[in-house]
């Protein structure tokens, strides 16, 4: 299990499957639960409902209900549970359901579960995952719609993880059950259902920490995570029919984030736009500004730009305004190239 | 019954709350909110008609997301009401925040609460405050049986009872947390013995009686105005999905006819028609009126203008701070080519 977890890993079957985001995260915990015994997975609703998303849909009637449980309405200690199990030995794998309900369990995530294997002096750890459906585009409002991740982020002992595709959904989920540190999943919820893609139905695992690059270019590179990486995409083949040859890099992993891929391209094009959703100030891509910065100081052709949420909570009726779609990416990038 | 509301001030009120959900439930359906999710009070009207009357000009409360009831109770405008939800400027929090958000400060009304949970602590402090300013007010907190789950509304309760505050903390229980029926949720159903273990004093209602709760809620106010707080569970039904469109798969028809069988509104209105103080003309010119007066909110909603979009960034600090440093830097970068109104 752990030679697994540290490359990217063949496929040992040629099944694949045609599966949505949401679908590819169902399977990863169909087959973690099916590899590992000590796999179990709760939250609210989440048994006979499916959870709300329909993320866990059939795990309850394969699993039972000892291993597949809905709790009630208590965050703190759905996660503050998570830690206990997860510290004698079992890997749970705890819904939120909804990433703006983590506040309630906010302490049990930052100051319990990251901190378990520092203060115990690695005696033991809390290999433990929160899913949780984050990002705005459903017109949820302020409560339904947030992008914690820098909150956590800025946590040491924790991982925080974020797919953009079906396929990275599957692997990195599997790594992040597999991972024997606490490891936060946010869930783009916006595409959820967006697209399908091939997914192999073995197993395999998406190794955290590491980028991929969606796009090979020599101009400009854009980096991102999560619901942003469609318009990503369509931006840098938008670019290249104007003649303009794009990197496109999908970070992944946020925690820990893949430095070399990202100085890499960046070293290669010389002008970096950084996109996410999560508000602008202590945004976790101001990281990657900062390094970017520092290592390539010399090779960089323009100051590196950030396209991100604007600094207000989020609106309930103006999703489309505030979600950095494809028009501001461009003329982010346009300035960039322009400079 | 005090001397100025009448039964058929709490039947008023309970049509005129159930005529605003049909209604803005079919404005949902049509597409016409601006938002994903609307929690309909329908089954639950005796509970906020009957307590949101009890209390008095200048009593503050916070609901959950279920809460578009209780804000009419209390004298809320259905027309900004619907234009909230609707996202539009006119709406009572200028369309930021939409049904689950709801909030007017003139009525006392600090806030519906799309986080199970998140208004309660607030009545504890709005209760100090009254204190404090010697206002003579109370602050009730209305929830769901959800949040009865939650732990911060057991600090709220140890505080309340701790410092003798005038607070009440009124658990709407239509039986269900989304899929999740009480009896899933919680080991004892007695919600009152959790209240006198907290040293407040417990009570449950039957809801579908909009009397019976107008009585204890008129009373249990009497009480934490004078510094004794309560706990009290107005028990009822939820009668459709948890959220509009959503079904129920996890209950049976019987138990939904069963559970619609107490209708606080039919239930009213049949005794007072047995008791002669309501006849069938004055009952279809009350449901008449109420529908007309919710078409007019909705037409109200449809015809408002959307918001600025220069307003998204309006409201986050006080108006004479300086922007945020994000807003500065896209401002320009936004509005000069209009992607948002393309
Ligand atoms: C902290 C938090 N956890 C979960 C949710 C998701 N959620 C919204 S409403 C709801 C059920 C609430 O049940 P209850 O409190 O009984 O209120 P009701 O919907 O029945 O009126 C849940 C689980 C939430 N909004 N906030
Ligand atoms: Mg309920």
């Amino acid at each position: 299990m752990t030679a697994l977890q540290d490359k990217e890993t063949a496929v040992s079957t040629s099944a694949t499957l045609s599966l949505n985001l949401i679908q590819a995260i169902n399977l990863a915990m169909r087959e973690e639960m099916r590899l590992d015994e000590r796999v179990v997975l709760f939250g609210e609703d989440v048994g006979a409902r499916g959870g709300v998303f329909l993320a866990t849909e059939g795990l309850q009637a394969e699993f039972g209900r000892r291993r597949v449980f809905d709790t009630p309405l208590s965050e703190a200690s759905i996660v503050g549970a998570a830690v206990g199990m997860a510290v004698r030995g079992l890997r749970p794998i705890a819904e939120i359901q909804f990433a703006d309900y983590m506040g309630p369990g906010f302490d049990q995530i930052v100051s319990q579960a990251a901190k378990i294997r520092y203060r115990s002096g690695g005696q033991f750890t809390a290999p433990l995952v929160i899913r949780t459906p984050s990002g705005g585009g459903v017109r949820g409002g302020h409560h339904h719609s947030q992008s914690p991740e820098a909150y956590y982020a800025h946590t040491p002992g924790l991982k925080v993880v974020m797919p953009s595709t079906p396929y990275d959904a599957k692997g990195l989920l599997k790594a992040a059950v597999r991972s024997d540190d606490p490891v936060i999943f946010f869930e783009p919820k916006r595409i959820y259902r967006a697209f399908k893609e091939d997914v192999p139905e073995g197993d395999y695992v998406v190794e955290l920490g590491r980028a991929a690059v969606r796009r090979e270019g020599a101009d400009l590179t854009i980096v991102g995570y999560g619901g942003v990486m469609p318009d990503a995409l369509k931006v840098a083949d938008a670019l290249k029919a104007e003649g303009v040859s794009v990197e496109v890099v999908d970070l992944r992993s946020i925690v820990p984030w893949d430095r070399e891929t990202v100085l890499n391209s960046v070293a290669k094009t010389g002008r970096a736009l950084l996109v996410s959703e999560a508000p602008r100030t202590a945004n976790f891509m101001g990281e990657v500004a900062y390094t970017i910065q520092e290592e390539l100081f010399d090779a960089l052709l323009a100051p590196v730009s950030q396209v991100a949420g604007f600094d207000t909570p989020y609106p309930y009726a103006q999703d489309k305004v505030y979600l950095p779609g494809p028009n501001r990416m461009l003329r982010a990038a346009a300035k960039l190239l322009g400079y | 019954m005090s001397r100025v509301t009448s039964p058929l001030d709490l039947l008023r009120v309970m049509v005129r709350i159930r005529a605003f959900e049909e209604a803005v439930g079919e404005l949902f359906v049509r597409g016409g909110t601006a938002g994903t999710m609307l929690h309909l009070s329908i089954g639950e009207e005796g509970a906020a008609a009957g307590f949101g009357l009890a209390m008095r000009p200048g009593d503050t409360f916070t609901t959950h997301h279920r809460g578009h009831g209780v804000f009419l109770a209390r004298g809320g405008d259905p027309r900004r009401m619907m234009a909230e939800i609707a996202g539009k400027a006119a709406g009572s929090c200028r369309g930021r925040g939409g049904s689950m958000h709801i909030a007017d400060v003139t009525l006392g009304h600090l806030g519906a609460n799309a986080i199970v949970g998140g208004g309660i602590p607030h009545v504890v402090g709005a209760a100090l405050a009254a204190r404090h300013l010697g206002s003579g007010n109370v602050s009730v907190a209305f929830f769901g049986d959800g949040a009865m789950q939650q732990g911060v509304l057991y600090e709220s309760m140890n505080l309340a009872a701790l410092w003798r505050l005038p607070v009440v903390f009124a658990c709407v229980n239509n039986q269900y947390g989304m899929g999740t029926r009480i009896d899933r949720a919680a080991a004892s159903l007695d919600f009152d013995a959790r209240a006198r273990a907290f040293g407040l004093r417990g009570v449950t209602v039957d809801a579908s009686d909009a009397t019976a709760v107008f009585e204890t809620a008129t009373q249990v106010l009497a009480d934490a105005r004078e510094g004794r707080p309560a706990l009290v569970t107005l028990d009822c039904f939820r009668f459709y999905g948890h959220a509009r469109k959503d079904r129920s798969p996890y209950r049976t028809e019987e138990e939904e006819r069963e559970g619609r069988s107490r209708d606080p509104v039919a239930r009213l209105a049949d005794r007072l028609r047995g008791e002669d103080v309501l006849d069938d003309d004055t009952l279809t010119a009350m449901r008449d009126d109420a529908r007309r007066e919710m078409d007019d909110a909705v037409a109200f909603a449809l015809a408002a203008p959307p918001p600025d979009l220069a307003a998204l960034h309006e409201d986050v600090y006080a108006p004479d701070r300086p922007a945020p440093p994000s807003v500065d830097a896209y401002h320009a970068l936004v509005y000069p080519e209009g992607e948002a109104r393309a």
